[in-house]
């Protein structure tokens, strides 16, 4: 299984993970770990998802999330969760 | 499991501290595309090149979106062409150097380099059509690079091709003058070259190398001023066991990178090429990792030591976090690619005798320094010749860059636009050494004994 990780930053607003999960379903992206804070009113999440296989194929996905991001005013980033197993694990 | 402080701390290097892949560059061997017909040869390798690299922009495009770090450049190193087309029968290899542009400018790549020849210790008559081909090979195309390797610590300097390489910059900064002199940004001059480099101008695919392989240089200056800035004013243990963890991190991804790349390419993996390379950025820096660390400018005494803790620390570092390094592995600091350098040398703080001593603790040299255009081809020669000697007597690599920019004195500044970046022309000392370099022949090989 390939993980990603999803970081989402910025402004609480209603519907952040609703849009979110919406468009993972809509590309057959399995969830498996999410957690979420929100500090003085700043939102911050990280999700693990299965992105072994998008069902519309890996643009789609990224730019669907990316497109998420600039409408509502968020960071949003998925990368492959290597990076950082690389990066912090010898 | 990767906690959330890890996976922001990433992040935040790659956003706030400009953390990226700074290229991938796929290294191609042309040996086998050897012909007596020169059109030939030029057919046979434009359709390697274009056939091996055809996914390598894509390759590097993807990986950066699914990781979610920049892969800056996406580049191409080929077998020496003095070696590659030593069997063609011609007078010159300008049109080698034309296919080269096509080839890069049709995969995507923005530099492909090896239009180069090796003379440390003498001169084919292949080597010689190349290094005369230069200039106009230079002012011709725009992705080309080349490189001269004129002497190494087994066997010593060849100073005629030394006194040659003088002249040959003069001539390509002649013909791109009205260019700001932009062809001898395209051009160094090595001493002790290394056959797997990643970072241009200095590419080039070696002859012990496999038929094609990746190697990748990872950058990171702003991740380690940013380390450093959370250590302030700590001690020497302490400053360089931060920049050894901080370059673990950074070679780890170049690692990854890497390895995917050359997994989706189909293609062996080379080495990771270790070096803190800045882009005129801020926050891209090496002079700001210098100011960190205590300086006020690049420069004031201090600096060599400052350079010497950073580039071996980032070794210590690197070397751990990757299977295979290679390349030149040091810090680069190309003058003109660094605002804080640029800075340093506008004030007076920096000039060309500090950063021939900082070569000499760091492995690239005289590196994108714009000198006066009225700059004697012997002069030229003579810097070649003294950063030259650093490295041959020293067994590293050093290198020269120089960029005499006609037309334009101390005071004024270049602009070469891009990842090139901007300099201001910095003094060269005015005193003669035209007889010395007139001597030509070879400095021999120096003692590897009795190091002090």
């Amino acid at each position: 299984m390939k993980k990603g990780i999803i970081t989402v930053l910025g402004k609480d607003q209603v519907g952040i993970i609703a849009r979110i999960c919406v468009l993972l379903a809509e590309n057959g992206v399995n969830i498996l770990d999410i957690s979420q804070t929100i500090l003085d009113g700043y939102f911050n999440m990280i999700m693990v998802v299965d992105i072994t296989e998008p069902t519309k194929g890996n643009e789609a996905l990224w730019n669907g999330l990316q497109g998420i991001g600039t409408e509502m005013g968020l960071e949003v980033r998925l990368q492959h969760a290597e990076i950082f197993d690389a990066m912090h694990r010898i | 499991m990767i906690t959330t402080a890890e996976i922001m701390e990433t992040n935040r290097m790659i956003k706030e501290s400009k953390l990226d892949v700074r290229t991938i560059t796929m290294g191609i061997s042309l040996l086998d595309c050897a012909d007596a017909d020169i059109d030939r040869f030029n057919e046979k390798i434009y359709k390697k090149i274009t056939t091996y690299a055809k996914d390598l922009v894509k390759v590097g495009d993807e990986l950066a979106m699914e990781f979610g770090i920049p892969v800056v450049n996406k580049r191409i190193s080929v077998t020496p062409i003095a070696i590659a087309a030593a069997g063609c029968q011609t007078d010159s290899y300008v049109s080698i150097a034309k296919t080269l542009d096509r080839a890069a400018k049709d995969v995507g790549v923005n530099f492909i380099g090896g239009f180069s020849a090796l003379v440390q210790k003498g001169m084919t008559a292949a080597d010689r059509i190349l290094i005369d081909s230069i200039p106009e090979a230079m002012a011709t195309t725009e992705c080309v690079c080349a490189s001269v390797n004129v002497g190494t610590s087994r066997n010593g300097l060849n100073m005629d091709a030394v006194k040659k390489m003088g002249e040959v910059i003069l001539e390509t900064a002649e013909l791109t003058k009205d260019r700001d002199c932009i062809g001898c940004a395209k051009l160094v001059v090595f001493c002790n070259a290394v056959e797997d480099n990643p970072f241009m101008a200095g590419a080039f695919h070696g002859v012990g190398e496999g038929d094609c392989a990746i190697n990748v240089g990872v950058s990171g200056p702003g991740v380690v001023k940013q380390a450093l800035e959370e250590v302030k004013d700590s001690d020497f243990e302490t400053l360089c066991e931060t920049v050894k963890r901080t370059a673990f991190k950074i070679t780890r991804v170049g690692q990854l990178i890497a390895q995917e790349a050359a997994k989706q390419l189909g293609v062996p993996f080379g080495i990771i090429d270790l070096s803190l390379a800045p882009t005129p950025a801020v926050g891209d820096s090496v002079a700001e990792i210098f100011q960190e660390m205590g300086l006020e400018q690049p420069g004031a005494p201090g600096t060599t030591a400052a350079l010497a803790i950073l580039n071996d620390n980032v070794k210590k570092g690197g070397v751990m976090a990757s299977s295979y390094v290679g390349g030149l592995s040091g810090a680069f600091i190309p003058v003109s690619e660094d605002h804080g350098m640029i800075e340093a040398a506008e004030m007076g703080a920096l000039t060309l005798e500090k950063l021939e001593a900082m070569t000499c603790v760091c492995s690239v040299g005289l590196d994108m320094i714009a000198i006066p255009g009225d700059t004697s081809a012997a002069t030229l020669s003579g810097i070649i010749a003294d950063e030259s000697a650093i490295g041959m007597i020293n067994n590293k690599t050093t290198a020269v860059r120089l960029i005499p920019v006609i037309g334009k004195g101390v005071g004024d500044r270049v602009e070469f636009g891009g990842l090139l970046g901007y300099a201001p022309i910095m003094p060269v000392n005015t005193f003669s050494c035209e007889r010395f370099i007139a001597r030509g022949g070879r400095i021999p090989a120096p003692i590897h004994s009795f190091k002090n």
